[in-house]
């Protein structure tokens, strides 16, 4: 019987099991924020463990408040700082340097198909759109990670999604995987895969499957996983062409990956994209989905374009595109932040940047501040936020606040006419 | 090995969230300790006061399908932690909030929903109290002049963690 792509993975990076259906696994990256792992450098500290297991594979940046905006955040980032500079860990990433983790990391060729990733960050399991097994842990399993450069995981059974179709304008991966946690539920994918196939997904750009798997958090699942293709080759190649021959012999090694054609899936669900509608979520858990349709005319006080769900360059393509020559509507104020410093100077070649300044947005430095509600656009008691974020809970943006989660062409869309629109009439 | 059981703080919604539990706006603590004042601080539940006498007293918690979903913040079990509470009773969890509970030698145990209707069926009883084994895998549930056992199920691996205090020295002696 064949594998999938995270069985492959797991069989490839298996220390031992240690009790039966537990298995501890080889990591190939450890990812760290500020946010998480001062806590777990503190606590090494105090049990004499102050050591890691390899440098090299140890990435660190500075992005959930950043420049820090107080004593408590400049006290983590100093936490973080000195222990990178401790131990020599050089895949730090400093202010002005640093950008929001799940943009950042693979912007820099950090992660490749078949690898095993951790981070003390839900949205971990952004780094499945490469082909690897990305999981999003606690503090205590990044500290066993940092220290062992193992981490025990439950084997996961896997939902097969075949994705296919063209998608009608207007619809991106964000409109797809909101669909999809729509349709299986905030839990529907607790322990499991989310493995993502078809003609649909073989026609996304790395920065839209970084966006479909980002959400797979959401809907409980473990990592998502896209298969490695040409597009992940050209993406990484950069980055890789020492390794390879040609970009040929580097899809032949990572088609190692790709799961087989009689692998086992838990599920196979079929998803058709060309009958989808941008969508919207209404209520305090993102599987609440509407369609724009259904949501049009929905007040806001705030646009919010970025994050490490659709803060990258083809977001602000797209939202450009719509704001172009417009302006927001009086009632709202928009805040665009880039993910990345690399994102942001691309934008400021391309023009994008005058576009948002003249459409009257505010543009930040590349943090994940705002999308929950810790800095850079914390909403007000009462007000709405139109955001291109992956979490809409109740006070997520900041306390008594609402979020209606939406693509980067719809938060453009809505930010011209001051209440959630179709972005569809404008492309 | 932490002690399991005690006075009982009924939850009764479903997918309440890491962000209900503790918002990110305290993930700037430096310590555990810190975090106290600030559990459930954002949960809206008809009865449900954060800062009353029932969460206070708490040891164990009660709920129902998906608790601790969202983020990964090791921040949620801490604050349970610290307020005195090292057992959630739920019918099913979030994945990472399920093991940082165990990482940290704290308990996440699921029941089917027909045990969790009866033990929510306590949530009026002000002396309603849950024992927990979790070497033989039973709770007892008391309240209302009423006593019910109800036995569950832990992998073998999340005992282990139990039982030796947490991941950490677990992951370091063996790895």
């Amino acid at each position: 019987m064949g594998k999938t792509t995270a069985e492959k993975i797991f069989d490839a990076h298996l220390v031992n099991e240690p009790f039966p259906g537990t298995k501890v696994l080889r990591l190939d990256a450890v990812l760290c924020h500020e946010i998480t792992t001062p806590i777990a450098i503190d606590d090494l500290i105090r049990r004499d463990k102050d050591r890691v297991f390899d440098p090299t594979r140890i990435k660190a940046v500075i992005d959930h408040v950043t420049p820090s905006k107080d004593s408590k955040t400049a006290t983590q980032a100093k936490i973080l700082r000195d222990w990178a500079r401790r131990h020599n860990i050089k895949d730090f990433f400093d202010v002005g340097a640093n950008g929001v983790c799940h943009a950042l990391f693979p912007e820099r060729g950090f992660i490749r198909p078949g690898y095993t990733v951790i981070m003390g960050d839900s949205h971990t399991c952004t780094h499945g759109a490469f082909g690897a097994f990305a999981a999003g842990i606690g503090t205590t399993d990044l500290e066993v990670g940092i220290l062992k450069g193992v981490c025990a995981f439950r084997q996961p059974k896997t939902i097969k999604f075949n994705v296919n179709g063209a998608l009608p304008k207007g619809v991106y991966a964000k409109d797809v995987i909101l669909h999809i946690i729509g349709k299986i539920g905030v839990n529907g994918a607790t322990d499991r895969v989310m493995e993502f196939h078809g003609s649909t997904i073989g026609e996304m750009t790395m920065e839209s499957r970084m966006t479909l798997c980002n959400m797979a958090i959401e809907a409980g699942g473990t990592s998502g996983i896209c298969q490695p293709d040409m597009t992940t080759v050209e993406y990484l190649w950069p980055f890789i062409s020492g390794d390879f021959a040609s970009k040929e012999a580097a899809l032949a090694d990572y088609s190692q990956w790709r799961a087989d054609a009689d692998a086992e899936y838990d599920q196979t669900i079929e998803i058709d994209v060309t009958t989808l509608q941008p969508t919207v979520t209404f209520g305090y858990k993102p599987d609440q989905v509407k369609t724009v349709s259904e949501m049009a005319g929905t007040p806001l006080d705030q646009i919010y374009i970025g994050s490490c769900t659709n803060g990258r360059i083809e977001d602000l393509r797209i939202a450009a595109q719509i704001l172009k020559g417009r302006k927001l509507a009086p009632n709202v104020r928009g805040i665009l932040s880039p993910a990345t410093p690399k994102i942001q100077q691309e934008a400021m070649h391309e023009g994008l940047i005058d576009i948002f300044m003249e459409a009257g947005f505010c543009v930040t430095n590349p943090t994940c501040g705002a999308c929950l509600g810790m800095s850079n656009g914390v909403l007000a008691e009462g007000e709405v936020c139109a955001s291109t974020t992956n979490r809409n809970f109740m006070g997520r943006m900041g306390k008594g606040g609402m979020v209606h989660l939406m693509s980067p062409a719809t938060a453009a869309a809505s930010a011209i006419e001051g209440k959630i629109a179709d972005p569809r009439k404008y492309l | 090995m932490k002690t399991f059981g005690g006075p009982v703080l009924f939850l009764d919604r479903g997918d309440i969230n890491t962000d209900e539990i503790i918002p990110a706006k305290y993930l700037t603590e430096i310590t555990k300790e810190d975090l106290k004042p600030y559990i459930l601080e954002d949960l809206k539940l008809p009865g449900f006061d954060a800062k009353g006498p029932k969460t206070r007293n708490a040891r164990v918690i009660v709920s129902r399908a998906n608790f601790g979903c969202g983020s990964s913040r090791e921040h949620a079990p801490w604050v349970f932690e610290v307020n005195g509470i090292t057992a959630v009773i739920a019918e099913s969890f979030a994945r990472i909030f399920r093991q940082n509970m165990f990482n940290c030698g704290m308990a996440a145990i699921e029941l089917p929903k027909s045990d969790l209707d009866q033990i929510m069926s306590h949530a009026g009883d002000e002396d309603a109290v849950m024992d927990i084994n979790i070497e033989t895998g039973t709770l007892t549930m008391k309240g209302g002049g009423q006593q019910k056992s109800f036995s569950f199920e832990i992998s073998p691996f999340d005992r282990a963690l139990v039982l030796a205090g947490g991941w950490v020295d677990y992951a370091d002696r063996k790895y």
